[in-house]
């Protein structure tokens, strides 16, 4: 049909403009000149001879690794019509909702600037740039005084946001009634239910092997490990993205996980993304953020607390300072809900010229912030490299779970999912919890919001962190929060206050995340 | 292809409800847009006096798959001439039944409705006149030693300027990644409308 022909063609379009400055660009044309020395180019087959050097060389693989890239992150080009903030957010009072919510984040840090009388910004004088590059690797030796610091939001305001969020389209009573919805939730996204899920986790299925599952010590590696771990030997050295992420809906191996990430978040480091991280590295040692002390704060809250992550408190610094300065991050922006905070050159304001985003990459953290990063250091241990794939983590999937939107991976769409999904198969435990004052999304919220990071074991984690590559989706978070709920029904039901259902799922390191999706989604009789 | 934009007139919308709108509980769920072309002149008359009835040309186009859910709620829409089921050659006026069949929404509605028409085709890239025609001569002129076939050079030259207004067109959109203006980020404070 006409319409879907011109629709692929504006797809390619916009592609092939995204791709055109990228480095994977620059050495395709590199290598199609180098390729003219070959005996096997020909002059009068030059356009099919360079193409098939291309997928014999690997090239092509790249390709399409790069375009499969664009494909899962960017959304579809839009209607014509459509106006650039329809592209960030359809619904217009989400996207008054998120305005409103970052005027008083904004707001929150102005305060703070001024009442502890330090700018946002500053250009270190030299001797501090010098003794900065020199502890670069132990910033975490450093004790600053960050007691006059306070986080600018934490997720329990974040929290009681959402909970205020109404469509004015929507008949919004206040009493009960069939059109209230039993949660905290109370606008009416599309959420999907149980056999949706199934169709859409179907490779979490009983019948299919799953790591964390089928590789405990019990079962025999003969019976699903060994051959897992072949197949993804296997995808590793063809080089595909998609058939990475399709192989690792089934868990990955610990000894491939690494590469399989980088495989499917298509980061390989090239020299210029190292020294894009060196160049981040000299613009934190040149300038003075005041988000810089947040993130101090924040990791030494959250990170430095933990059992599993003390370890990695230097990296943390190295990877959050710099991506503060990281102006790319801007591009998402695009096809998020949310925008950058815009602030003046001293003594400019108001003056375009003198406008520019704070922080650079536009993003402020708020409290568990750094708990986004942690995990990856277990996997990760080269600086740049950490860097690259915390960072295309962050524009893929960690933006969404702070942001007001209603898009199906936004955290409010996560909570609805999650309150939808208790009320319909455990409807006396929801009832029970709401009579005693404890709405269950109160306590998973905090889950959803930070991934699980500091509330599952770590192996655990990068299980189900392997899912949410795999399916490019957070649904599985709020499946999860369901499933942990279901685990522990019997003990909540007999609760009689918050606190005590607190009590109760206050301790998850001991959870094993397959199982637990696999009889919520697969086994529980419906 | 290009399309001409066709002046329409947007009547209020209609809603249908039986009983009486005041006194009534519920919502209405089926509204009627009406829409005139003041300006019928592009559309071809009738030579014949046929009286005008209405045709149903699209039937049951859903735009929200779940009508009681947020998806699709404000969307942009296109319909096209192939989705009709008739001919919209000569169209006088046009009327838009909408349902909405779920009671939790206050109200409902198209907005920003317009209407397109074929246009006439666009004329192609011209090149200047001298370019693309070369004076004709009367008789091929004799080659003059050492210069170069002018029908050559005139051909390289027309394909020189397509690869130059290629290349104008195609830019990158890549970041320089500079965050501070010329080695300046002394912020004061954010600011926000």
């Amino acid at each position: 049909m006409l319409q879907e022909e011109s629709d692929l063609a504006l797809i390619i379009a916009q592609i092939v403009q995204k791709l055109k400055g990228s480095n994977l660009y620059a050495q395709l044309e590199r290598q199609a000149w180098a390729s003219l020395q070959r005996p096997e180019i020909k002059l009068e087959s030059l356009k099919e001879d360079i193409k098939e050097f291309f997928k014999i060389s690997g090239w092509e693989k790249k390709l399409q690794n790069a375009v499969y890239s664009e494909l899962s992150v960017f959304p579809l080009p839009s209607h014509p019509a459509a106006p650039p903030e329809h592209l960030k957010e359809p619904l217009v009072y989400m996207r008054k909702a998120q305005g409103s919510w970052e005027k008083r984040i904004l707001k929150s840090l102005n305060s703070m600037c001024t009442e502890l009388s330090i700018p946002l910004a500053r250009k270190r004088p030299v001797g501090e740039q010098k003794e900065l590059l020199n502890k670069w690797n132990e910033m975490g030796t450093d004790e600053p005084d960050l007691s006059l610091f306070r986080p600018v939001y934490a997720p329990k305001d974040f929290l009681e946001v959402l909970i205020n969020l109404r469509n004015p389209n929507y008949e919004n009573g206040d009493s009960h009634s069939f059109r209230t919805h039993l949660g905290l939730i109370q606008v009416p996204l599309k959420v999907k239910d149980i056999p949706e899920l199934k169709e859409f986790f179907v490779e979490l299925g009983l019948t299919a092997g799953q790591l964390g599952v089928d590789d405990s010590t019990q079962v025999p590696p003969e019976l699903f490990e060994n051959e897992h771990v072949r197949i993804g030997q296997k995808v590793l050295s063809e080089q595909d993205s998609a058939a990475a992420q399709q192989y690792i809906r089934q868990g990955s191996p610990t000894a491939l996980r690494a590469e399989l990430w980088a495989l499917i978040l298509n980061i390989s480091s090239q020299p210029e993304d190292i020294l894009y991280y060196e160049q981040l590295k000299t613009n934190v040692i040149q300038h003075d953020l005041l988000v810089d002390s947040l993130i101090y704060k924040d990791v030494k809250l959250t990170a430095s607390n933990d059992d599993y992550y003390f370890v990695f408190e230097d990296y943390l610094y190295q990877v959050l300072l710099c991506f503060s300065r990281d102006t790319s991050v801007l591009g998402h922006f695009a096809y998020s809900s949310a925008s950058p905070p815009k602030s003046y050159i001293r003594g400019k304001l108001g003056l375009e010229e003198y406008a520019v985003f704070y922080p650079p990459n536009g993003v402020i953290p708020f409290h568990g912030f750094s708990m986004y990063v942690a995990p990856l250091c277990f996997l990760y241990h080269e600086p740049s490299k950490l860097y690259q794939i915390f960072r295309e983590m962050y524009v893929r999937f960690f933006f969404r779970l702070h942001s007001i939107s209603s898009h199906p991976s936004g955290i409010v769409s996560l909570c609805l999912l999650f309150e939808t999904l208790l009320q319909t198969y455990l409807p006396q435990l929801f009832y029970h919890l709401r009579e005693i004052g404890a709405q269950p999304l109160r306590i998973s919220f905090k889950w959803m919001v930070r991934a699980f990071s500091g509330y599952l074991a770590t192996d655990q984690l990068l299980l189900l962190w392997d899912r949410i590559l795999g399916y490019n989706s957070l649904e599985i978070l709020a499946v999860l929060a369901a499933a942990v709920f279901a685990f522990r029904a019997v003990n909540l039901m007999e609760v009689t206050s918050l606190a005590a259902a607190e009590a109760v799922l206050a301790d998850l390191s001991t959870l094993k995340v397959m199982p637990l999706l696999q009889i919520f989604l697969f086994a529980t009789v419906t | 292809m290009s399309r001409v934009s066709v002046p329409c007139h947007v009547k209020g919308t209609v809603a249908l409800q039986v009983g009486d709108v005041r006194t009534s509980q519920g919502r209405p769920g089926v509204l009627v847009i009406d829409v005139t072309f003041p300006s019928v002149a592009p559309f071809e008359h009738t030579s014949t006096h046929t009286p005008a009835k209405w045709v149903t040309c699209l039937r049951d186009y859903c735009l929200m798959p779940d009508p009681h859910s947020e998806e699709g709620a404000q969307e942009y829409v296109s319909l096209f001439k192939h989705q009709m089921l008739c001919d919209m050659g000569k169209v006088l006026e046009l009327r838009l039944i909408l349902r909405q069949p779920s009671p939790l929404w206050l109200s409902f509605t198209v907005e920003e409705l317009q209407i397109y028409q074929q246009g006439p085709k666009s004329p192609s890239m011209t090149f200047p006149k001298w370019l693309s025609h070369p004076v004709p001569c009367e008789q091929p002129a004799p080659l003059l030693e050492g210069l170069p076939d002018p029908s050559r050079v005139s051909s390289e030259v027309q394909q020189m300027w397509a690869l130059t207004e290629m290349i104008r067109a195609s830019h990158t959109s890549t970041r320089i990644g500079r965050f501070d203006v010329d080695g300046c980020y002394d912020l004061n404070l954010l600011s926000y409308t």
